[in-house]
């Protein structure tokens, strides 16, 4: 798909099987906390409901701006109007709720199978509550979305309704922790972008803007279809590998800087001290991570950039990366940088993917909840996938801190294991 | 549709597979889309276990429903057979598969493999967690369990433990103990550790322990017709209820009743004068039937607590659970709305919480003590220690469960008399339980500050009463922990008496007039 990219040709492992992986409806835990006028209304079962307080491992019981709308034996067998259902639990919810801005109607599994008609929903309902909340849809259905492309639907409904702008200007797309997004936007106005886009915003009044003369970069690679949306309204990505570590952060300001034309010499200049900050951060892990060798499985789609990382500033040896879903267009960069050394594979079938690393048996596995402590019983070391994408890991500042998660569970190992060096 | 913040119970499937995943040497064929497989997760990191639960999930996509979903079953059924080779199968649809009706047992019949299948039907948009459990290792046994002749000794089997559950692995060997101080032992104990194999041998018993009736009550019912085994109704959670349950279990073997004391503290404990200051605490108990049931007889006969709300969340439990209330002369919280029971504890103002890990929360929300004493719980509720519920360290367990989230029995006396101290304020919490003592608020110093008078509360009268700013100061005075019940009784002493207005003789008129 990439032209020019070294790695566009490597074969990759496709299977087809059990997924030990969480579907969209995830993203809903950490998008509810960014946007903060929101709410997320999921329209399923109470497997639904189930899921969202157990995945996160903790329940998070500060009032949360997420529900489900359970559905019951009446409304399948067509005894109770599914829309009318979803019109009194909405005007219930946005009655007790005068703080909330937005509503987001989530699709699951099941509306999706029974093909209960969502966005015919949130127009109506978006009609009478206008202005002072906006409805929409997507869905974070299984059957649809794994795990963080929950995010990517999310951000895929909120583009067609973003206001026009001839401005030209950058927007930065993905959901970034607070104080990860104020160290990038103080980043990017040194080198001279003083004025930077974020999606999502914080608040709906404070959604950007796009337009023909708009540039937008990645914050987070798993974001293709708002990516298209994107560029269906005339925005412009800017390839660019993704901000982990000092050489991938490096890398994309200069590529976002050039899209502006700011030359590498500004980036340079600005970035020295973060930079060597994030090379003395790295190095301390850097001791427990060198020539050890790590096999993910397929995730959250950070695994591609994530492995580039570890590989090229820790001395890691990825020997397997798994990955949901491979988009070439957005992972060209980090694909190239990574090389033709690990065995790429994309889906997944979990018990052929555990026969692969019981042979492989790497120095550790990054793998989904359900994995983790059955490995760690037969003597694998593990990396829980979650806590990369609940953890601030983006840009310099977080170098270290992202090479500490991968190195702590060695670390630990070799504390309680006598006779083991980390 | 109904909107549910948080869920005291998982779907049917869930159950399913804690049954399945405490068993041995069984596997369950689940067709459900990706992500189901987050249940995974329940098993491995919440209760620690270093095994997958024996779970296959189909992982349909969006394309396989244009497709072959029915192929898709019977692939991975094939595939999950021979590679774990298991003794018996159990399939079933989680429930976006329960909608496109592929029918599992029948696929998974087709296949001919040589061990039973047990097919499951589990209506997900009616039934919940507690329910899949109960039917799963219904179908089990009613599928499994042959009519036998039984052992030569009194013999018992336990019944109704499972993965995930409440302390059910240490249960089980409180159980069994009393039971092997009557000569009576332990043939089978299911579904926690049990094989196939096992399973059918059930019916050696003399009898069954149904330890928990909510995952297990089904079986026990079919056992009894089926096999003729009679089955225990007390569950021997707390002294008294122990004490039952050693007589029950004695008459069902024809054994004499024996029960060994000798490492018995909770009565002796309750007794001591350190725990006088116990007397009459509110508790608000909320959690499945049979803990909450069992909760209340501990709460007032053992603890010498007073009960101010009791309730349970699964609806099958409603009819006893009711009762219990009403022999307290309360009426029995019903309902799997975590709001609502945030709410009735809200109302209530207890002294303490005991209740299930929602509770946990709501209790950390309101500023009230909570323990533990149902599913669900979260990891911290899975303790490394020998912590039981049931028998006689379980009673031990409970005492100091009950009591921890409590000041101590002195410290209480102290902060009543030094409330005012700046460090030493009765806000600072319990000494044990290592928060950081805050200076005490300023604006509580100022109470003159005050608006002139508070929010009006309601009565039951649905009249409004107010408080005037010298009684409210004076209401500020009085511990925290009793000061919501000061509140309460107060305005309901006001509103008795026709009076709008509250001022600091109210209060103590109020305070004489309850006096105990």
């Amino acid at each position: 798909m990439t032209a020019g990219c070294p790695s566009a040709g490597a074969p990759v492992l496709r299977e087809r099987g059990q997924h030990e992986v969480f579907c969209g409806l995830t993203s809903i835990i950490w998008l509810h906390r960014k946007m903060q006028d929101a709410f997320f209304l999921v329209v399923g079962s109470r497997t639904c409901a189930h899921l969202l307080q157990s995945a996160a491992g903790v329940m998070i019981f500060a009032e949360p701006r997420f529900g489900t709308a359970i559905l019951e034996e009446s409304d399948l067998a067509g005894m109770a109007d599914a829309q009318a259902e979803i019109d009194r639990e909405v005007a219930r919810l946005l009655s007790r709720r005068s703080d909330i801005r937005q509503l987001f109607l989530v699709g699951s599994c099941p509306s999706e199978v029974i093909k209960l008609d969502l966005a015919k929903a949130a127009e109506r309902l978006d009609a009478q509550f206008a202005p002072q909340v906006r409805v929409l849809n997507f869905s974070g259905s299984g059957i649809e979305t794994t795990f963080t492309e929950g995010e990517d639907a999310c951000l895929a409904a909120l583009a067609p309704r973003l206001p026009a702008s001839d401005k030209r200007q950058l927007l930065v797309l993905g959901a970034l922790p607070d104080v990860v997004e104020d160290q990038m936007r103080g980043l990017l106005a040194e080198i001279g972008i003083p004025e930077v886009a974020v999606l999502p915003a914080r608040r709906a009044g404070d959604d950007p803007a796009i337009g023909p003369h708009t540039r937008f970069a990645l914050a987070q690679p798993f974001l293709g279809d708002t990516m298209a949306a994107l560029e269906r309204r005339g925005a412009r990505h800017i390839a660019a590998p993704f901000p982990f570590g000092e050489e991938g952060t490096t890398a994309w300001l200069t590529a976002v800087a050039a899209a502006f034309g700011i030359p590498a010499e500004r980036v340079e200049a600005v970035t020295a001290a973060p930079r060597a900050r994030a090379r003395k951060a790295i190095s301390a892990a850097r001791e427990t991570l060198d020539g050890k060798s790590i096999f993910f499985f397929p995730d959250s789609q950070l695994e591609v950039p994530l492995a580039r990382f570890l590989a090229r500033e820790c001395g890691m040896r990825p020997v397997e990366v798994g990955t949901p879903y491979l988009h070439r267009g957005i992972l060209g960069p980090d694909l190239a940088l990574l090389g033709d050394g690990p065995r790429l594979s994309e889906g997944q079938d979990v018990e052929r993917q555990l026969d692969r690393l019981r042979a492989d048996r790497p120095d550790l596995t990054v793998c989904g909840l359900g994995l983790a402590n059955p490995l760690e019983a037969e003597g694998l070391a593990t990396k829980w996938a979650i806590e990369l994408v609940f953890t601030p890991v983006h840009f310099y500042e977080q170098a270290g801190d992202l090479a500490g998660l991968f190195a702590r569970p060695l670390r630990r190992r070799a504390l309680l294991t006598p006779g083991v060096a980390a | 549709m109904k909107l549910a913040v948080w869920t005291y119970e998982g779907p049917p499937h869930v159950g399913a597979m804690r049954v399945a995943t405490a068993m041995r040497d069984v596997h369950y064929v689940l067709h459900a889309p990706q992500g189901d497989t987050y249940a995974d997760l329940l098993f491995t990191m919440i209760e620690r276990r270093d095994h997958r639960p024996p779970v296959t999930y189909t992982t349909f996509q969006a394309r396989d429903l244009g497709a072959d979903t029915a192929a898709l079953f019977k692939t991975a059924c094939k595939a999950a057979y021979d590679r774990f080779r298991p003794e018996a199968l159990i399939v079933g649809a989680s429930c976006t598969a329960e909608l496109i009706q592929d029918d599992p047992g029948g696929l998974a019949e087709a296949l001919d493999l040589p061990v039973p299948v047990i097919p499951l039907e589990l209506p997900s948009y009616q039934r919940k967690e507690n329910f899949g459990a109960d039917e799963t290792f219904f179908r089990i046994v009613k599928r499994l369990a042959q009519p036998m002749e039984r052992s030569a000794r009194p013999t018992a089997n336990l019944v109704g433990p499972t993965a995930l559950g409440f302390r059910h692995r240490d249960d089980i060997a409180e159980v069994t103990a009393l039971l092997d101080e009557m000569g009576i032992a332990v043939n089978v104990v299911a579904p926690y550790g049990a094989s196939p194999d096992d399973i059918a041998r059930l019916g050696a018993a003399h009898f069954n322990v149904l330890m928990y009736p909510e995952t297990a009550e089904a079986a026990c019912r079919w056992m009894e017709k089926a096999l003729g085994q009679p089955y225990t109704r007390t569950v021997p959670i707390g002294v008294g209820a122990t004490r039952d349950f050693v007589a029950e279990a004695a008459r069902l073997a024809g054994v004499a009743p024996k029960l060994d004391t000798a490492r018995l503290r909770l009565p002796w404990y309750s007794a001591s004068v350190d725990s006088t200051y116990l007397t009459g605490k509110r508790v608000f108990i909320f959690g499945d039937g049979t803990h909450a049931i069992a909760a209340a007889r501990i709460a007032t006969e053992e603890m010498g607590f007073e009960v101010v709300g009791l309730g349970c969340y699964n609806r099958e439990m409603a009819r006893p659970v009711r009762a219990a209330a009403k022999a307290l002369g309360l009426e029995a919280l019903i309902t799997d709305d975590y709001l609502d029971v945030e709410r009735a504890i809200e109302e209530a103002a207890p002294e303490l919480i005991l209740g299930t890990q929602m509770e946990r929360h709501i209790g950390k929300r309101l500023g009230i003590g909570c323990a533990v004493i149902s599913a669900p719980v979260h990891v911290q509720d899975f303790p490394a220690r020998y912590a039981p519920q049931m028998g006689i360290e379980g009673a031990n367990v409970i005492f100091d469960t009950w009591v921890h989230p409590l000041v101590m029995g002195l410290e209480e006396h102290l902060l009543a008399m030094f409330r005012d101290d700046f460090e030493f304020h009765d806000a600072a919490g319990p000494s044990h339980h290592g928060h950081k003592a805050a200076a005490a608020p300023a604006a509580a110093e100022a109470p003159v500050a005050a608006p002139a008078v508070t929010e009006p509360a309601a009565n039951d009268n649905g009249g409004k009463v107010i408080w005037l700013a010298e009684a409210e100061a004076e209401l500020r005075k009085v511990p925290f922990f009793v000061r919501a019940k000061a509140r309460r009784n107060t305005e309901a002493y006001a509103a008795a008496r026709g009076q709008a207005r509250i001022d600091v003789e109210t209060l103590y008129e109020a305070k004489a007039h309850y006096a105990r």
